[in-house]
């Protein structure tokens, strides 16, 4: 009788490691290259997020909150914060949103430009797509083992696997985004004699800013969730107050991690959230929104007048 | 007429081999034929036309005729499979990219059944879109958007987005996006087939009344032939991909030339169509007395014309008969209850003008007497019976 321990001939086990390790010892220099960035990126992130005083911090996010989404998204916005700051965890918190916070930069500079050149090349996307699958079923566990191997153990390390679980919805976001663009709007680009990089700025792009930003909403979910996990692989934050309250069967000390966890992913969802909704029929989201931030809604000018003309200038005089 | 377009034996096939459906073209074999026997969808079979400059020359036909893909094929948005489109001369088929960049950038523009206006866009940077493109500076891209605004009559409405705008504003926009480069060319892809009824009509107008003073050569597609019959000084016909009858309104309806053109004529309302000129007797006016001459009407009377040769008066047959006989002189003898109508005006006009017992004096532009009319001649003009053969005794 065949037995399934008896085809567990190939120690496949041994070939992997010996295949990542001799990946480790001889691409050392291009996972330091890789490294490089992320960690300087990361701690720029940690430094501004920890100097910044706390009142100021509230300020800012609550009026980011307030004119990115609405008032109710930035009264919670308060609330959460402040809720934060009570539990104790102001600090892990803080190093959580920069691991965040650097994802959002590093996958903002890497899937955009992926998802764009997926977008305009069907054989790139043949490469890539199959790729982001792998990337997006694996569980996020197992991309703990090969980040310790290849980059060691600790926050920067952990941020290499939040950057690499938080990619693949930017790219897919983007890429759907700019394929979605309405052919008569491509058509209208060309017509009038855009050569391919006009189309993309252009057209393309603006017009793909709700879904490039819904791809961003994923992109810091997941990021979120990620950068919980990495404190098993050292990585400090509030994944590192919930593993600690596990090892020591300390259930309080893992319910403040959790319950902080929560509201700064609420937090972070909301206004992302509202970020990629679009305002009403070709409403222009985020540019719109940034600009909201420097000034009031520019008057729209001689509304009145044109208000005069009931019906609208459809039926106005055409010879004016 | 100088020709500003004019495209030869044009052939689109949808595949990436045309080879095969081209020959089969080439052959004699029709869109059905090709499709059955290759798969291959044929978009334009052996297409060519001639658009005079100036012209607004109306491309119709149903969905699937290939007026679209024609159309598409002028500015390349569909590459031809074969043939040639000259745009005053130059092959627009053969373009380079850099070329083609340059001539859909400012020579032919485009406007879109479904406006196609970037929603992230206020309808002032939608107008200047096409100069933006061609890195035309802010002010003076502005400052044209401005002025083409005003001519479709959004003068007002620069700062607003297109979701702010009504349908046919919105496609007022389209066209002065396109009026925006100074294109010579306009293609108008089924401009205002997405229009409410009475929008299209405004804009059917409002385009006509713009075309006067701009002069643009025109290529509209249309699917409405109501439409191509206001618009248009020719159309073109198309079903399954050929063309299957050219020419000016009045003479496609006078002679449909085929069933499936006819189906579009025969429901057309011709006193709206045709004018008193192509109702009219000419009148070939013979001496009558010193410095006036006499235009007879076929009832045996006539319009007395001074040398200019308007229209002094009328006579009826009796007192023409009398004069004739010389029983007595021209005097005070001369009706004035003729009417006149300009031989431009369309035959619903001239009917409503009609007076029965009242001669009808058709005048060109400097009043001088062209023709008459009598109501037989408008009857047989409104009805579908072709003028010429309804002339009867004077005819």
């Amino acid at each position: 009788m065949l037995d399934a321990d008896d085809l567990a001939v190939f120690p496949v086990d041994s070939w992997i490691q010996d295949g990542v390790a001799w990946v480790a010892l001889n691409l050392r220099p291009l996972f330091l290259a890789i490294k490089w960035p992320v960690e300087y990126v990361l701690n720029l992130n940690i430094y501004l997020l920890h100097e910044i005083p706390f009142l100021a911090f509230v300020a800012v996010a609550v009026l980011l909150a307030w004119r990115l989404a609405s008032l109710g998204v930035a009264a919670f916005t308060a609330i959460a914060l402040v809720a934060i700051a009570a539990l104790g965890v102001w600090s892990e918190a803080m190093t959580t949103l920069s691991l965040i916070t650097t994802a959002i930069v590093i996958c903002a500079a890497v899937g955009i430009p992926i998802g764009i050149g997926c977008a305009r090349s069907d054989r790139m996307w043949g490469v890539v797509r199959p790729v982001l699958d792998i990337m997006q079923t694996t569980p996020t566990f197992v991309y703990l083992v090969p980040v310790v191997m290849l980059f060691g153990v600790g926050t920067v390390p952990g941020e290499v696997a939040v950057v690499t679980a938080a990619a693949p919805p930017l790219i897919r976001f983007t890429n759907l985004g700019i394929r979605m663009v309405e052919t008569e709007m491509v058509e209208a680009g060309l017509a009038f004699g855009a050569t391919k990089r006009q189309l993309l700025w252009e057209v393309q792009l603006p017009l793909a800013v709700p879904t490039i930003l819904g791809g961003l909403n994923q992109t810091v979910l997941t990021a979120m969730v990620m950068s919980v996990v990495v404190a098993m692989i050292g990585a400090e934050g509030l994944g590192l107050v919930v593993l600690q309250g596990l090892g020591r069967l300390d259930v309080g000390r893992a319910a403040v991690g959790g319950i902080a966890i929560v509201l700064l992913a609420m937090v972070l969802d909301r206004i992302t959230q509202k970020l990629a909704q679009p305002g009403g029929p070709g409403g222009r989201p985020l540019l719109r929104s940034l600009r909201g931030l420097f000034r009031a809604d520019r008057p729209v000018e001689n509304q009145a007048v044109a208000g005069k003309t009931v019906g609208g200038p459809a039926i106005a005089n055409p010879d004016q | 007429m100088t020709e500003r377009l004019r495209v030869e034996n044009l052939y689109k096939v949808f595949s990436k081999s045309p080879e095969p459906a081209l020959r089969m073209l080439a052959q004699g074999a029709k869109k059905a034929e090709v499709l059955v026997k290759t798969g291959i969808v044929v978009g334009l079979n052996d297409v060519s036309l001639s658009v005079p400059t100036g012209a607004i020359y109306m491309v119709m036909g149903l969905s699937g005729s290939g007026k679209s893909t024609l159309a598409r094929c002028i500015n390349r948005l569909n590459e031809p499979s074969a043939g040639r489109i000259l745009l005053d001369g130059q092959d627009i088929v053969t373009a380079g990219e850099a070329e083609l960049r340059d001539i859909r950038r400012t020579r032919i523009s485009m406007v879109f059944q479904h406006f196609a206006l970037l929603p992230n866009r206020t309808v002032a940077e939608n107008t200047e879109f096409g100069l933006k493109l061609q890195g035309v500076s802010p002010r003076v891209r502005r400052q044209r958007a401005e002025e083409v605004l005003s001519i479709v009559g959004l003068a007002r409405w620069g700062n607003h987005y297109p979701h702010e705008l009504s349908g046919g504003m919105r496609q007022r926009v389209g066209l002065a996006r396109a009026l925006a480069t100074d294109a010579d060319v306009l293609i108008m892809d089924e401009a205002f087939s997405a229009l409410d009824p009475l929008i299209r009509t405004e804009m059917q107008d409002e385009l006509l009344r713009l075309q006067r003073s701009l002069k643009k050569t025109i290529l509209f597609i249309t699917h409405d032939f109501q439409e191509a019959l206001k618009l248009g000084t020719r159309i073109a016909i198309m079903a399954d991909g050929e063309l299957v009858r050219e020419g000016t309104p009045q003479s496609i309806v006078l002679e449909p030339g085929s069933d499936y053109v006819a189906a579009f004529t025969r429901e057309v309302d011709r006193s709206r169509l045709f004018d008193a000129r192509s109702a009219m007797n000419p009148v070939q006016p013979v001496p009558l007395a010193a410095g006036l001459s006499l235009a007879e009407t076929g009832d045996g009377g006539g319009l007395v014309l001074d040398d200019a040769g308007l229209v002094v008066g009328a006579l009826d047959a009796d007192t023409l008969r009398a004069l004739r006989t010389g029983g007595t002189s021209l005097g005070n003898l001369l009706r004035k209850d003729f009417v006149t109508v300009h031989e431009c005006d369309s035959l619903l006009d001239v009917a409503r003008a009609h007076r029965a017992g009242r001669p009808m004096a058709v005048v060109d532009g400097a009043g001088r007497l062209t023709g008459t009319l009598a109501a037989d001649r408008i009857l047989a003009g409104i009805a579908s019976t072709p003028p010429q053969a309804a002339g009867g005794p004077h005819a």
